[in-house]
Protein backbone atom coordinates (compact mmCIF):
# COMPACT_ATOMS: atom_id res chain seq x y z
CA UNK A 1 0.00 0.00 0.00
CA UNK A 2 1.43 3.64 -0.83
CA UNK A 3 1.66 5.92 1.94
CA UNK A 4 0.23 9.76 0.25
CA UNK A 5 2.64 12.31 0.96
CA UNK A 6 1.84 14.35 3.60
CA UNK A 7 1.19 18.19 2.60
CA UNK A 8 0.53 21.13 4.74
CA UNK A 9 -2.98 22.54 4.55
CA UNK A 10 -1.50 26.17 4.33
CA UNK A 11 0.51 24.74 1.61
CA UNK A 12 -2.21 23.42 -0.48
CA UNK A 13 -4.41 26.62 0.23
CA UNK A 14 -1.69 28.63 -0.80
CA UNK A 15 -0.69 26.33 -3.97
CA UNK A 16 -4.08 26.82 -5.11
CA UNK A 17 -4.65 30.34 -3.77
CA UNK A 18 -1.74 31.29 -6.54
CA UNK A 19 -2.83 29.02 -9.28
CA UNK A 20 -5.96 30.83 -8.98
CA UNK A 21 -4.34 34.44 -9.09
CA UNK A 22 -1.87 33.35 -12.10
CA UNK A 23 -4.89 32.42 -13.92
CA UNK A 24 -7.01 35.59 -13.05
CA UNK A 25 -4.03 37.96 -13.65
CA UNK A 26 -3.52 36.41 -17.50
CA UNK A 27 -6.84 38.40 -18.67
CA UNK A 28 -8.01 41.90 -19.02
CA UNK A 29 -9.47 43.68 -16.41
CA UNK A 30 -12.49 45.34 -15.83
CA UNK A 31 -13.98 48.22 -13.25
CA UNK A 32 -17.41 49.42 -12.02
CA UNK A 33 -18.13 53.04 -10.95
CA UNK A 34 -20.82 55.24 -9.69
CA UNK A 35 -21.78 58.07 -11.03
CA UNK A 36 -25.03 60.55 -10.70
CA UNK A 37 -27.94 58.02 -12.19
CA UNK A 38 -26.30 54.74 -11.23
CA UNK A 39 -23.57 52.63 -11.54
CA UNK A 40 -21.58 52.22 -14.93
CA UNK A 41 -19.26 49.20 -15.84
CA UNK A 42 -16.06 49.21 -18.19
CA UNK A 43 -14.08 45.88 -19.45
CA UNK A 44 -11.24 45.55 -21.77
CA UNK A 45 -12.71 43.09 -24.16
CA UNK A 46 -11.76 42.81 -27.24
CA UNK A 47 -14.10 40.11 -28.46
CA UNK A 48 -17.61 41.44 -29.70
CA UNK A 49 -19.56 38.45 -28.74
CA UNK A 50 -18.27 36.76 -25.07
CA UNK A 51 -19.33 39.39 -22.18
CA UNK A 52 -17.66 39.72 -19.47
CA UNK A 53 -20.63 42.05 -18.27
CA UNK A 54 -24.18 40.94 -18.59
CA UNK A 55 -28.03 41.38 -16.66
CA UNK A 56 -28.98 39.63 -13.82
CA UNK A 57 -32.31 41.04 -12.80
CA UNK A 58 -34.42 44.46 -12.75
CA UNK A 59 -31.79 46.24 -10.41
CA UNK A 60 -28.96 43.74 -10.70
CA UNK A 61 -25.68 43.63 -12.77
CA UNK A 62 -22.84 40.82 -13.14
CA UNK A 63 -19.69 41.13 -14.22
CA UNK A 64 -16.73 38.24 -14.14
CA UNK A 65 -12.95 38.10 -15.26
CA UNK A 66 -10.93 35.62 -15.76
CA UNK A 67 -11.53 31.88 -17.40
CA UNK A 68 -14.93 32.65 -19.11
CA UNK A 69 -16.53 29.59 -19.08
CA UNK A 70 -15.89 29.37 -15.93
CA UNK A 71 -17.46 32.88 -14.63
CA UNK A 72 -20.47 32.48 -17.43
CA UNK A 73 -21.24 29.38 -15.75
CA UNK A 74 -22.17 31.38 -12.79
CA UNK A 75 -23.26 34.32 -14.38
CA UNK A 76 -26.56 31.92 -15.41
CA UNK A 77 -26.64 30.03 -12.01
CA UNK A 78 -27.07 33.85 -10.75
CA UNK A 79 -29.84 34.70 -13.31
CA UNK A 80 -31.62 30.98 -12.32
CA UNK A 81 -31.42 31.83 -8.97
CA UNK A 82 -32.85 35.42 -9.32
CA UNK A 83 -35.85 34.33 -11.53
CA UNK A 84 -36.29 31.70 -9.18
CA UNK A 85 -36.57 33.82 -5.78
CA UNK A 86 -38.94 36.57 -8.02
CA UNK A 87 -41.57 33.94 -9.55
CA UNK A 88 -41.16 32.48 -5.71
CA UNK A 89 -41.73 35.62 -3.80
CA UNK A 90 -41.56 38.91 -5.63
CA UNK A 91 -39.77 40.92 -7.65
CA UNK A 92 -38.48 43.34 -4.47
CA UNK A 93 -36.90 40.93 -3.02
CA UNK A 94 -34.23 39.93 -4.99
CA UNK A 95 -31.06 42.00 -3.98
CA UNK A 96 -27.49 41.72 -4.56
CA UNK A 97 -26.43 41.04 -1.28
CA UNK A 98 -28.30 37.75 -1.16
CA UNK A 99 -26.86 36.46 -4.92
CA UNK A 100 -23.14 37.46 -3.40
CA UNK A 101 -23.39 35.43 -0.45
CA UNK A 102 -24.42 32.62 -2.50
CA UNK A 103 -21.78 32.73 -5.18
CA UNK A 104 -19.54 33.35 -1.98
CA UNK A 105 -20.82 30.10 -0.58
CA UNK A 106 -20.26 28.26 -3.81
CA UNK A 107 -16.38 30.00 -4.68
CA UNK A 108 -16.16 29.31 -1.11
CA UNK A 109 -16.80 25.33 -1.53
CA UNK A 110 -15.11 25.15 -4.79
CA UNK A 111 -11.76 26.60 -3.23
CA UNK A 112 -11.33 24.48 -0.62
CA UNK A 113 -13.07 21.01 -1.92
CA UNK A 114 -12.38 20.61 -5.70
CA UNK A 115 -8.81 19.98 -6.93
CA UNK A 116 -8.78 23.42 -9.00
CA UNK A 117 -10.28 26.42 -7.60
CA UNK A 118 -12.40 28.84 -10.17
CA UNK A 119 -9.95 31.24 -11.85
CA UNK A 120 -12.41 34.07 -11.86
CA UNK A 121 -13.02 37.37 -10.29
CA UNK A 122 -16.68 38.29 -9.91
CA UNK A 123 -19.00 41.47 -9.24
CA UNK A 124 -22.46 41.70 -8.71
CA UNK A 125 -23.57 45.33 -8.56
CA UNK A 126 -27.26 46.57 -7.29
CA UNK A 127 -28.44 50.38 -8.24
CA UNK A 128 -30.40 51.85 -5.88
CA UNK A 129 -33.98 53.10 -6.40
CA UNK A 130 -32.95 56.80 -5.11
CA UNK A 131 -34.93 56.52 -1.71
CA UNK A 132 -34.67 53.89 0.75
CA UNK A 133 -32.35 50.92 -1.20
CA UNK A 134 -28.51 52.39 -1.91
CA UNK A 135 -26.42 51.55 -4.50
CA UNK A 136 -24.52 47.97 -3.61
CA UNK A 137 -21.30 46.74 -5.36
CA UNK A 138 -19.77 43.14 -4.09
CA UNK A 139 -16.67 42.08 -5.18
CA UNK A 140 -16.47 38.24 -5.00
CA UNK A 141 -13.23 36.68 -5.04
CA UNK A 142 -12.51 32.66 -6.40
CA UNK A 143 -11.57 31.78 -2.52
CA UNK A 144 -15.18 33.15 -1.88
CA UNK A 145 -13.94 35.92 0.62
CA UNK A 146 -16.31 39.12 -0.39
CA UNK A 147 -15.42 42.65 -0.58
CA UNK A 148 -18.27 45.44 -0.08
CA UNK A 149 -17.62 48.43 -2.58
CA UNK A 150 -18.72 51.71 -2.08
CA UNK A 151 -17.51 54.15 -5.53
CA UNK A 152 -15.70 52.03 -7.64
CA UNK A 153 -14.02 48.91 -8.20
CA UNK A 154 -11.12 47.14 -10.27
CA UNK A 155 -10.84 43.25 -11.04
CA UNK A 156 -8.64 41.02 -13.16
CA UNK A 157 -5.32 41.20 -13.05
CA UNK A 158 -3.43 44.70 -12.37
CA UNK A 159 -6.60 45.59 -10.46
CA UNK A 160 -4.09 47.41 -7.51
CA UNK A 161 -2.87 49.89 -9.70
CA UNK A 162 -6.37 50.07 -11.49
CA UNK A 163 -7.59 50.86 -8.35
CA UNK A 164 -5.29 53.32 -7.11
CA UNK A 165 -5.86 55.71 -10.37
CA UNK A 166 -9.44 55.66 -10.05
CA UNK A 167 -9.32 56.64 -6.09
CA UNK A 168 -7.46 59.66 -7.79
CA UNK A 169 -9.74 61.08 -10.19
CA UNK A 170 -13.07 59.66 -8.69
CA UNK A 171 -15.49 61.98 -7.64
CA UNK A 172 -19.22 61.42 -6.33
CA UNK A 173 -21.14 63.57 -8.91
CA UNK A 174 -19.84 62.34 -12.16
CA UNK A 175 -21.84 61.90 -15.44
CA UNK A 176 -22.27 59.35 -17.26
CA UNK A 177 -19.84 59.84 -19.79
CA UNK A 178 -17.37 61.20 -17.19
CA UNK A 179 -17.15 57.77 -15.14
CA UNK A 180 -17.06 56.08 -18.86
CA UNK A 181 -13.67 58.55 -19.59
CA UNK A 182 -12.57 57.51 -15.85
CA UNK A 183 -13.00 53.95 -16.17
CA UNK A 184 -10.97 53.46 -19.65
CA UNK A 185 -8.54 55.76 -18.44
CA UNK A 186 -8.24 53.72 -15.14
CA UNK A 187 -7.89 50.73 -17.05
CA UNK A 188 -5.00 52.04 -19.80
CA UNK A 189 -2.90 53.65 -17.31
CA UNK A 190 -0.58 56.56 -18.20
CA UNK A 191 1.10 54.68 -21.46
CA UNK A 192 -1.61 53.19 -22.90
CA UNK A 193 -4.98 54.37 -24.05
CA UNK A 194 -7.53 51.15 -25.53
CA UNK A 195 -9.51 51.51 -28.47
CA UNK A 196 -13.42 52.00 -28.12
CA UNK A 197 -13.80 48.97 -30.02
CA UNK A 198 -11.40 47.16 -26.88
CA UNK A 199 -14.04 48.48 -24.27
CA UNK A 200 -17.56 46.79 -23.11
CA UNK A 201 -19.65 48.80 -21.54
CA UNK A 202 -23.08 48.35 -19.73
CA UNK A 203 -24.74 50.61 -17.14
CA UNK A 204 -27.42 50.52 -14.56
CA UNK A 205 -29.04 53.48 -14.58
CA UNK A 206 -32.05 53.98 -12.36
CA UNK A 207 -34.09 56.24 -15.35
CA UNK A 208 -34.27 53.42 -17.60
CA UNK A 209 -37.30 51.73 -15.65
CA UNK A 210 -38.06 48.85 -14.27
CA UNK A 211 -35.05 46.57 -16.22
CA UNK A 212 -32.14 49.07 -15.53
CA UNK A 213 -29.31 47.54 -17.32
CA UNK A 214 -28.66 48.60 -20.83
CA UNK A 215 -25.33 48.11 -22.87
CA UNK A 216 -24.06 51.10 -25.17
CA UNK A 217 -22.65 50.10 -28.24
CA UNK A 218 -19.42 51.25 -30.04
CA UNK A 219 -20.44 54.84 -31.42
CA UNK A 220 -22.13 55.64 -27.91
CA UNK A 221 -18.43 54.73 -26.37
CA UNK A 222 -16.60 56.02 -29.11
CA UNK A 223 -18.75 59.54 -28.64
CA UNK A 224 -17.91 59.59 -24.84
CA UNK A 225 -14.81 59.41 -25.25
CA UNK A 226 -14.13 61.91 -27.64
CA UNK A 227 -12.84 59.93 -30.21
CA UNK B 1 -28.18 29.35 -6.18
CA UNK B 2 -28.78 25.79 -8.65
CA UNK B 3 -26.28 24.12 -10.66
CA UNK B 4 -26.68 21.37 -12.75
CA UNK B 5 -23.92 18.54 -14.59
CA UNK B 6 -23.63 19.71 -18.48
CA UNK B 7 -25.99 17.01 -19.22
CA UNK B 8 -28.67 17.84 -16.97
CA UNK B 9 -28.77 21.70 -17.87
CA UNK B 10 -31.90 22.81 -17.94
CA UNK B 11 -31.10 25.55 -20.84
CA UNK B 12 -33.11 28.57 -20.97
CA UNK B 13 -36.54 27.23 -20.10
CA UNK B 14 -37.89 28.61 -16.93
CA UNK B 15 -40.63 25.75 -16.55
CA UNK B 16 -38.24 23.01 -16.84
CA UNK B 17 -36.31 25.14 -14.19
CA UNK B 18 -39.13 25.12 -11.81
CA UNK B 19 -39.53 21.24 -12.43
CA UNK B 20 -35.90 20.55 -12.06
CA UNK B 21 -35.87 22.67 -8.73
CA UNK B 22 -39.24 20.90 -7.63
CA UNK B 23 -41.19 24.70 -7.48
CA UNK B 24 -43.64 23.39 -10.30
CA UNK B 25 -45.47 21.15 -8.26
CA UNK B 26 -48.45 24.05 -7.83
CA UNK B 27 -49.11 23.29 -11.61
CA UNK B 28 -49.26 19.72 -11.39
CA UNK B 29 -52.15 19.84 -9.04
CA UNK B 30 -54.82 17.07 -9.20
CA UNK B 31 -57.78 19.76 -10.81
CA UNK B 32 -60.26 16.76 -11.07
CA UNK B 33 -63.96 18.89 -9.91
CA UNK B 34 -62.77 22.09 -10.39
CA UNK B 35 -64.75 22.39 -13.27
CA UNK B 36 -67.94 22.48 -11.00
CA UNK B 37 -65.87 25.48 -8.99
CA UNK B 38 -67.19 29.48 -9.32
CA UNK B 39 -63.89 30.84 -10.38
CA UNK B 40 -63.65 33.95 -12.10
CA UNK B 41 -63.52 33.43 -16.06
CA UNK B 42 -61.88 36.58 -18.64
CA UNK B 43 -63.76 37.33 -21.11
CA UNK B 44 -63.08 39.03 -24.89
CA UNK B 45 -60.09 40.05 -26.28
CA UNK B 46 -59.35 40.88 -29.82
CA UNK B 47 -56.70 41.81 -31.92
CA UNK B 48 -55.92 43.29 -35.75
CA UNK B 49 -52.78 44.32 -37.98
CA UNK B 50 -52.32 47.75 -39.45
CA UNK B 51 -49.87 49.84 -41.77
CA UNK B 52 -46.98 50.11 -38.59
CA UNK B 53 -47.81 46.90 -36.17
CA UNK B 54 -50.34 45.30 -34.28
CA UNK B 55 -53.59 46.93 -31.44
CA UNK B 56 -54.46 44.78 -28.99
CA UNK B 57 -57.69 45.42 -27.18
CA UNK B 58 -59.17 43.57 -24.07
CA UNK B 59 -62.38 44.55 -21.65
CA UNK B 60 -61.94 44.54 -18.22
CA UNK B 61 -64.40 42.53 -16.57
CA UNK B 62 -64.18 38.99 -15.05
CA UNK B 63 -67.11 37.14 -13.70
CA UNK B 64 -68.34 33.79 -11.83
CA UNK B 65 -70.92 32.50 -13.22
CA UNK B 66 -73.60 35.34 -12.97
CA UNK B 67 -71.76 37.80 -10.74
CA UNK B 68 -69.35 40.28 -11.91
CA UNK B 69 -66.15 39.41 -9.84
CA UNK B 70 -63.82 41.97 -11.19
CA UNK B 71 -64.18 45.46 -12.82
CA UNK B 72 -60.81 46.60 -13.48
CA UNK B 73 -59.05 43.18 -14.53
CA UNK B 74 -55.91 43.47 -16.88
CA UNK B 75 -56.34 40.79 -19.66
CA UNK B 76 -54.05 42.46 -22.50
CA UNK B 77 -50.19 42.84 -21.09
CA UNK B 78 -46.82 43.22 -23.12
CA UNK B 79 -44.91 39.95 -23.03
CA UNK B 80 -41.56 41.98 -23.44
CA UNK B 81 -41.00 45.08 -25.42
CA UNK B 82 -42.17 43.82 -28.71
CA UNK B 83 -45.02 41.34 -28.03
CA UNK B 84 -48.42 41.37 -26.04
CA UNK B 85 -50.60 38.77 -24.82
CA UNK B 86 -54.70 38.79 -24.07
CA UNK B 87 -56.53 36.06 -22.43
CA UNK B 88 -60.13 34.55 -22.19
CA UNK B 89 -60.72 31.75 -19.61
CA UNK B 90 -60.39 31.00 -16.37
CA UNK B 91 -58.55 33.68 -15.14
CA UNK B 92 -56.38 32.20 -11.93
CA UNK B 93 -54.93 29.67 -14.43
CA UNK B 94 -54.41 32.33 -17.46
CA UNK B 95 -52.67 35.39 -15.22
CA UNK B 96 -50.56 32.49 -14.02
CA UNK B 97 -49.45 31.20 -17.95
CA UNK B 98 -48.76 35.23 -18.01
CA UNK B 99 -46.95 35.44 -15.63
CA UNK B 100 -44.67 32.52 -16.82
CA UNK B 101 -44.76 33.75 -19.88
CA UNK B 102 -43.57 36.77 -19.06
CA UNK B 103 -40.95 35.42 -17.29
CA UNK B 104 -40.06 32.65 -19.59
CA UNK B 105 -39.07 35.48 -22.59
CA UNK B 106 -37.47 37.31 -19.73
CA UNK B 107 -35.03 34.64 -18.49
CA UNK B 108 -34.15 33.07 -22.60
CA UNK B 109 -33.44 36.49 -23.26
CA UNK B 110 -31.02 36.96 -20.30
CA UNK B 111 -29.51 32.98 -19.90
CA UNK B 112 -29.13 33.37 -23.91
CA UNK B 113 -27.99 37.40 -24.36
CA UNK B 114 -30.62 37.38 -27.39
CA UNK B 115 -34.38 37.72 -27.41
CA UNK B 116 -36.34 35.37 -28.64
CA UNK B 117 -37.72 36.08 -32.70
CA UNK B 118 -41.17 36.32 -32.43
CA UNK B 119 -41.98 33.30 -34.14
CA UNK B 120 -39.98 31.51 -31.19
CA UNK B 121 -42.36 33.40 -28.32
CA UNK B 122 -45.37 32.37 -30.27
CA UNK B 123 -44.56 28.56 -30.75
CA UNK B 124 -43.42 28.88 -26.73
CA UNK B 125 -46.62 29.99 -25.97
CA UNK B 126 -48.24 27.29 -27.64
CA UNK B 127 -46.54 25.07 -26.01
CA UNK B 128 -47.92 26.51 -22.84
CA UNK B 129 -51.41 26.61 -23.29
CA UNK B 130 -50.57 22.65 -24.18
CA UNK B 131 -49.58 22.02 -20.81
CA UNK B 132 -52.83 23.06 -19.11
CA UNK B 133 -54.62 21.08 -21.42
CA UNK B 134 -55.17 18.76 -18.15
CA UNK B 135 -56.80 21.36 -16.28
CA UNK B 136 -58.47 22.29 -19.51
CA UNK B 137 -60.12 19.20 -19.74
CA UNK B 138 -61.67 20.03 -16.18
CA UNK B 139 -63.11 23.50 -16.84
CA UNK B 140 -60.20 25.55 -16.55
CA UNK B 141 -59.75 26.33 -20.08
CA UNK B 142 -57.14 29.34 -21.03
CA UNK B 143 -57.09 30.52 -24.97
CA UNK B 144 -54.84 33.09 -25.61
CA UNK B 145 -53.81 35.38 -28.50
CA UNK B 146 -50.37 36.68 -28.99
CA UNK B 147 -49.50 39.63 -31.29
CA UNK B 148 -46.35 41.38 -31.64
CA UNK B 149 -43.86 43.36 -33.93
CA UNK B 150 -41.34 41.00 -35.93
CA UNK B 151 -38.39 42.61 -35.90
CA UNK B 152 -36.47 40.27 -38.41
CA UNK B 153 -39.53 41.06 -40.90
CA UNK B 154 -40.33 44.84 -40.13
CA UNK B 155 -44.29 43.87 -39.52
CA UNK B 156 -46.99 43.53 -37.15
CA UNK B 157 -47.62 39.29 -36.45
CA UNK B 158 -50.70 37.97 -34.57
CA UNK B 159 -51.84 34.36 -33.12
CA UNK B 160 -54.70 32.49 -32.26
CA UNK B 161 -54.51 29.42 -30.17
CA UNK B 162 -57.20 26.86 -29.01
CA UNK B 163 -57.38 24.46 -25.83
CA UNK B 164 -54.75 22.28 -26.90
CA UNK B 165 -51.97 24.32 -28.11
CA UNK B 166 -53.06 24.80 -31.86
CA UNK B 167 -51.40 27.79 -33.08
CA UNK B 168 -52.97 29.64 -35.71
CA UNK B 169 -51.29 32.98 -37.21
CA UNK B 170 -53.71 35.51 -38.90
CA UNK B 171 -52.99 37.62 -41.39
CA UNK B 172 -55.57 40.57 -40.62
CA UNK B 173 -57.56 39.87 -36.86
CA UNK B 174 -58.47 37.64 -34.29
CA UNK B 175 -60.82 37.69 -31.41
CA UNK B 176 -61.10 35.56 -28.44
CA UNK B 177 -63.31 34.93 -25.51
CA UNK B 178 -67.44 34.96 -25.28
CA UNK B 179 -68.05 38.15 -26.73
CA UNK B 180 -65.16 37.37 -29.85
CA UNK B 181 -68.06 36.63 -32.34
CA UNK B 182 -69.65 39.82 -31.91
CA UNK B 183 -66.17 41.84 -31.98
CA UNK B 184 -64.94 39.84 -34.48
CA UNK B 185 -67.38 40.62 -36.68
CA UNK B 186 -67.39 44.50 -36.22
CA UNK B 187 -63.69 43.86 -36.73
CA UNK B 188 -64.37 41.55 -40.17
CA UNK B 189 -66.56 44.62 -41.24
CA UNK B 190 -64.57 47.34 -40.48
CA UNK B 191 -61.18 45.72 -41.64
CA UNK B 192 -59.46 47.58 -44.30
CA UNK B 193 -55.48 46.56 -45.30
CA UNK B 194 -52.71 49.03 -44.08
CA UNK B 195 -54.99 50.91 -41.52
CA UNK B 196 -53.40 54.01 -39.71
CA UNK B 197 -52.71 53.49 -36.32
CA UNK B 198 -55.76 56.15 -35.48
CA UNK B 199 -58.35 53.59 -37.23
CA UNK B 200 -57.19 50.86 -36.18
CA UNK B 201 -57.43 51.55 -32.07
CA UNK B 202 -60.97 53.15 -33.10
CA UNK B 203 -62.00 49.70 -34.49
CA UNK B 204 -60.89 47.87 -31.66
CA UNK B 205 -63.03 50.45 -29.52
CA UNK B 206 -66.23 50.04 -31.35
CA UNK B 207 -65.41 46.23 -31.43
CA UNK B 208 -65.11 45.39 -28.08
CA UNK B 209 -68.61 48.42 -27.40
CA UNK B 210 -70.54 46.02 -29.80
CA UNK B 211 -69.32 43.05 -27.39
CA UNK B 212 -70.55 44.41 -24.81
CA UNK B 213 -73.54 45.87 -25.81
CA UNK B 214 -74.55 42.06 -27.63
CA UNK B 215 -72.69 39.97 -24.37
CA UNK B 216 -73.40 39.73 -20.74
CA UNK B 217 -69.69 38.83 -19.49
CA UNK B 218 -68.26 41.84 -21.56
CA UNK B 219 -67.74 44.84 -19.86
CA UNK B 220 -67.97 48.10 -21.77
CA UNK B 221 -66.12 51.48 -21.08
CA UNK B 222 -67.37 52.66 -17.25
CA UNK B 223 -67.19 56.66 -17.35
CA UNK B 224 -68.54 56.30 -13.84
CA UNK B 225 -65.32 54.92 -12.44
CA UNK B 226 -63.25 56.03 -15.12
CA UNK B 227 -62.43 52.07 -16.17
CA UNK B 228 -61.59 51.82 -20.02
CA UNK B 229 -61.23 48.78 -21.67
CA UNK B 230 -56.83 48.12 -21.79
CA UNK B 231 -56.10 49.20 -25.67
CA UNK B 232 -52.45 49.38 -26.67
CA UNK B 233 -50.28 49.34 -30.08
CA UNK B 234 -46.81 47.04 -30.70
CA UNK B 235 -45.01 48.41 -33.40
CA UNK B 236 -41.10 49.03 -34.49
CA UNK B 237 -40.93 51.38 -31.07
CA UNK B 238 -42.32 48.84 -28.77
CA UNK B 239 -45.28 48.01 -26.53
CA UNK B 240 -47.52 51.42 -26.49
CA UNK B 241 -50.55 51.81 -24.15
CA UNK B 242 -53.15 54.09 -24.54
CA UNK B 243 -53.76 56.05 -22.04
CA UNK B 244 -57.40 57.08 -20.37
CA UNK B 245 -58.07 59.81 -20.85
CA UNK B 246 -57.58 59.12 -25.18
CA UNK B 247 -59.66 56.37 -24.67
CA UNK B 248 -63.13 58.18 -22.98
CA UNK B 249 -62.73 60.92 -25.70
CA UNK B 250 -62.79 57.60 -28.32
CA UNK B 251 -65.68 56.40 -26.62
CA UNK B 252 -67.65 59.33 -26.36
CA UNK B 253 -67.32 60.04 -29.81
CA UNK B 254 -68.63 56.38 -30.19
CA UNK B 255 -71.44 57.30 -28.19
CA UNK B 256 -72.12 60.30 -30.00
CA UNK B 257 -72.35 57.90 -33.11
CA UNK B 258 -75.00 55.75 -31.69
CA UNK B 259 -76.96 58.17 -30.13
CA UNK B 260 -77.39 59.75 -33.59
CA UNK B 261 -78.26 56.66 -35.39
Amino acid sequence: MSMPFYVAPEQVMKDRADYARKGIARGRALVAVRYDDGIVLVAENTSQTLRKISEIYDRIAFAGVGRYNEFDQLRVAGVRAADLKGYQYSRDDVDARSLANQYAQILGQIFTHEMKPMEVEILVAEVGDGAGRPDQMFHILYDGTVVDETEYAALGGDSEAISARLAESFRSDLDLAEAVRQGAAALGGPERRIDHTDLEVAHLARSNGRRCFRRLDDDDVAAMLGA
Amino acid sequence: MPFFAPGDDPGASFPELLRRTGLAAAHDADLRGAGSLDVPHATTCVALTFADGVVMAGDRRATSGNLISHRSMEKVVPADRFSGVAIAGAAGPAMEMIRLFQLQLEHYEKVEGTALSLEGKANQLSMMVRGNLPAAMQGMVVVPLFAGFDLLRGAGRLWAYDVTGGRYEEREYVATGSGSLHAGTVIKVGYRTAMSRDAAVDLAALALWEAADADSATGGPDALRGIYPVIATVTAEGWQRLDDDDLAQRYEAIAAEVRAR
